[in-house]
């Protein structure tokens, strides 16, 4: 595990640090059993293909998975996740690495609380934000 | 009075805000494990006792998209209605007040909030936004979602 981030630590404008996620067919199918989400789309490729997609598709809420991944690895044991938001806007497909990015936008202390806003995403391989979302995380703070 | 031209009919504005039947949800910690497996998130906060213990959670929890599931709520229990067959998910919040552990018992109640209908790429969408809460086996709420469910 990295080291514990701290409120005092972070500022608005930079990046966290990435994390990499290689969705497969095999992932998806595990997604699928230990969600319950047994929609076609996300399996059966001739499915997809009826409803003109080229592929099966990664679940929004698997890539809403990779997203909760990215800020607790970032945000320690000792961080909070208080809100997290994703939009799936892009399709993604098995076997195409999504890169995991997040932003700060905000902090600030409410009711004793150290809060830090980010702006979180996937980015496929041509740049594109997929999965667009938001987050709101409190963090220790060194003051205690 | 159904708008005209609107494919959002008088039956479907009756849904909104009725509650749906509650889904109850017990955790177990091999279902965290499958979870957490499945993401690919390797964190021994979802499945290692030991580990676990020591952090300030004092035990197992869940990993954030454990309430994506579509076994603890979402649009469980809600009667959905489309004129449109093929389906997407479109989005989900999720406001997280405490952790979900193993031995919990975890009941979620969903409506629908709104609908919004929308020209895309693809013809006519219907989004249709469900409102869900959580609540443990001690009456204490746990997180509430909010999550976008598009047909066309």
């Amino acid at each position: 595990m990295a080291e514990q981030v701290y409120y005092e630590d972070v500022e608005v404008g930079s990046e966290i640090p990435k994390i990499i996620k290689h969705p497969t067919a095999q992932m998806l199918v595990k997604w699928a059993g230990a969600s319950g989400d047994f929609y076609e789309l996300h399996y059966d490729k001739e499915f997809a293909q009826a409803q003109g997609f080229p592929n099966v598709l990664v679940h929004g809420k698997l890539k809403f998975g990779f997203l909760g991944h990215l800020l607790i690895d970032w945000i320690g044991e000792e961080g909070v996740l208080k809100k997290l938001g994703a939009s799936y806007r892009g399709t993604d497909h098995p076997g195409e690495d999504l890169v995991c990015k997040g932003m700060v936008t905000n902090k600030y202390v409410k009711d004793g609380e150290h809060l830090v806003e980010l702006e979180v995403w996937t980015e496929n391989s041509k740049g594109e934000k997929t999965t667009p979302g938001n987050a709101v995380v409190a963090l220790p703070s060194r003051a205690g | 009075m159904t708008q005209e031209g609107s494919i959002i009919t008088d039956e479907m504005r009756k849904l909104i805000g009725v509650e749906g039947t509650p889904t109850v949800l017990e955790v177990e910690k091999g279902f965290i494990r499958m979870m957490a497996d499945s993401i690919a998130d390797p964190n021994p906060l979802w499945q290692d006792e030991e580990y676990a213990k020591r952090s300030k959670h004092g035990g197992i929890v869940a990993p954030p998209a454990f309430l994506c599931n579509a076994r603890a709520g979402t649009s469980r229990g809600v009667q959905m209605k489309s004129p449109f067959l093929r389906a997407l998910a479109g989005g989900d919040e999720l406001e997280y007040y405490l952790p979900v552990r193993p031995g919990d018992v975890l009941t979620s109640v969903s409506y629908i909030s709104e609908y919004n209908e929308r020209e895309g790429k693809r013809g006519k969408m219907l989004f249709t936004i469900i409102d869900t809460k959580y609540t443990n086996q001690k009456g204490e709420l746990v997180a509430k979602s909010r999550s976008t469910y598009i047909s066309y």
